[in-house]
């Protein structure tokens, strides 16, 4: 079902700063930023009233927060790559958006304090920074991989660094940190931490290498999933991914609405193009 | 406002025309959260079948120019499921409810007429025999005077009763009207124009298709004049048949497009996706559309683009 807490509003941009590959976006969104937790997204409406881009474009909050002046900002970090992308981030501020937030599923946050490992690929860290701050306030160690093809792309901001204990980067191309991929470095990671959970956000098959990885280790694996959406609200029925439910039953599932945050242990990966032998209703 | 913004559709009472279009709202849950459902005309659902599907392989969506391609392929529960779990709660929400069917053969429009005929609280039957997300492309009963008669004509002599039966046709056809007419004559209520079309796009980086089927169906905006077309040719054919309009319908001026074409009613489809208010927006755009144009009732404004003037 959807975020009971979602919202559609108007919503002024506040600041638009480039970072490297990406822009930090800020967005005044009043109260409802109280109601953002970490792993919820936002959908926005691109191109403007006589765009020919008729689907909101979804992105994973960064951070959200409401100012002791009672200001509510919203931040999220954009990879201008397609066409509403980078309608977005030419919006300056003063410019207004219409968003619909907070939808989705969020990261699941323990009880007791725990180990955890934040794994996110390219700007798939987006909603892991605020999701360390929040474990850090529970009092968990926090440690964190970043991986991304090229140091440009690796989107981790000074703030960010703060909260956790350590910092693990990753690029494909040797340029920063570790030449290699996020799951190279894993195994030697969790042992080293004891770590409890993994929370990841990123391409479906670096979810898929850590889900591997968490069911040999035995350690417990949140994903935030990425598929295209049309509405993000749960109508369209085009994010869909295959996934075992608690009854046991493998059903094609929204990732905006059961998502985007689900069990990596439940997801069947790797199964785009194809439904798996065994989902209802094949 | 004070115009008379009520319709009907063979016998059924609406109180506004604004509807949404099945497999774009799917039972009105989702959006029940941004508006009450009884603000809308009808929630015609999400087409459901005999038995649960899993609809088609990902990527099932591509955003096209003023449009989009989907091949959902018919995702749902299946009517036992949905009959248990999907009418009761939209009747509790006091919503008008037009239920969708979609069957692989005449025997599924056979039985799913049987298990709705007793059903309470629905106001009309669309039938889909125009999904182009099927296994073969061949089995789109709408493509063809007969078969389309002959899913009509399961339904009819099953449902019983006083139940109108809608067909809702596809334009991917030589010529609508003849369909039209072979659904009338099968016992067809009232038309539901128009599904989407077929369309492909091919990934110029990975050089195939973009959707795991291929093929889906072009809705939205790019659209919109071929069901202006379809409707106002089968309006022209048939002066009195009821037609739910759809098809690329954004906001009131679209909606407006449609009913001088002869549409009775209008359906929201796309434009749910890019904004969950749409249905909202243009049913106050177009009464206050209809009542600028001097309409005193919605029903004047319907087909008035046929008008030969003296």
């Amino acid at each position: 079902m959807i975020n009971s807490k979602a919202v559609q509003l108007s919503a002024e941009v506040v600041s638009n700063k480039k970072v490297g590959a990406y822009h930090h976006m800020v967005f005044a969104v009043g109260d409802m930023a109280a109601s953002c937790r970490p792993g919820n997204f936002v959908a926005i409406s691109v191109g403007g009233a006589s765009s020919s881009l008729i689907l909101r474009r979804a992105f994973a909050i960064y951070r959200a927060s409401l100012r002791s002046d009672g200001m509510g900002l919203l931040e999220l970090v954009i990879a201008p790559q397609g066409s509403g992308s980078k309608w977005l981030v030419a919006q300056e501020p003063g410019d207004r958006v219409d968003l619909i937030a907070p939808l989705g599923t969020s990261f699941g946050i323990p009880k007791e304090p725990i180990n955890a490992l934040l794994v996110g690929g390219g700007y798939g860290s987006a909603p892991l920074f605020s999701l360390a701050e929040t474990l850090k306030s529970r009092g968990c160690r926090v440690d964190m991989v970043l991986g991304a093809s090229t140091a440009g792309k690796i989107y981790a901001p000074l703030e960010g660094k703060r909260s956790v204990n350590s910092l693990t980067i990753t690029t494909d191309d040797g340029s920063a940190g570790i030449a290699g991929r996020v799951s190279d470095v894993l195994p030697k990671l969790i042992a080293e931490h004891d770590v409890d959970v993994i929370y990841s956000c990123g391409p479906m098959a670096m979810l898929e290498a850590i889900t591997l990885i968490s069911q040999r280790t035995d350690v417990l694996h949140q994903c935030s999933v990425e598929e295209s959406m049309a509405c993000g609200i749960g109508v369209c029925m085009t994010c869909v991914l295959p996934v075992e439910g608690e009854d046991g039953v493998i059903r094609m599932t929204r990732s905006c609405v059961e998502g985007p945050v689900m069990d990596g242990n439940k997801v069947l990966w790797n199964t785009s193009r194809e439904i798996p032998d065994g989902v209802w209703g094949k | 406002m004070s115009i008379n913004f009520s319709t009907s559709i063979g016998g059924a009472f609406f109180a506004n025309p604004i509807f949404t279009a099945s497999g774009c709202a799917g039972s009105g849950k989702e959006l029940s959260h941004f508006f009450p459902l009884t603000s809308l005309g009808a929630v015609v659902t999400k087409s459901i079948m005999v038995k649960p599907r899993s609809g088609r392989a990902t990527p099932r969506m591509a955003e096209t120019p003023s449009g989009m391609l989907n091949s959902i392929g018919l995702q749902g529960p299946g009517i036992d499921l949905f009959l248990e779990n999907d009418i009761p709660w939209l009747r509790e929400q006091g919503a008008r409810i037009i239920v969708s069917i979609a069957g692989e053969s005449v025997e599924d429009y056979a039985v799913l007429a049987r298990k709705l005929r007793n059903v309470v609280g629905i106001s009309a039957l669309e039938v889909n025999i125009s999904c182009p997300n099927v296994e073969n492309r061949g089995q789109v009963f709408a493509c063809h005077p007969d078969t389309a008669a002959a899913a009509i004509a399961a339904v009819r002599r099953n449902i019983g009763g006083e139940l109108p039966i809608i067909a809702k046709l596809s334009p991917d056809v030589t010529d609508i009207t003849a369909i039209a007419d072979s659904v009338i004559v099968a016992g067809a209520d009232g038309l539901a124009l128009i599904n989407t079309l077929l369309g492909m796009v091919i990934d110029t980086t990975s050089m195939l298709p973009k959707l795991s089927q291929k093929t889906g169906g072009l809705s939205g905006p790019a659209i919109r004049p071929i069901a202006v077309r379809a409707i106002y040719q089968v309006r022209a054919a048939f002066p009195k048949i009821p037609i739910v309009g759809m098809g690329g319908v954004t906001n009131g001026r679209d909606a407006f497009e449609l009913v001088l074409a002869g549409a009775d009613a209008v359906s929201i489809g796309t434009a749910t996706f890019g904004n969950p208010m749409a249905a909202m927006t243009i049913k106050n755009e177009l009464e206050e559309l209809c009542e600028a144009r001097g309409f005193n009732s919605f029903s004047d404004a319907v087909s008035y683009a046929h008008r030969v003037e003296a």
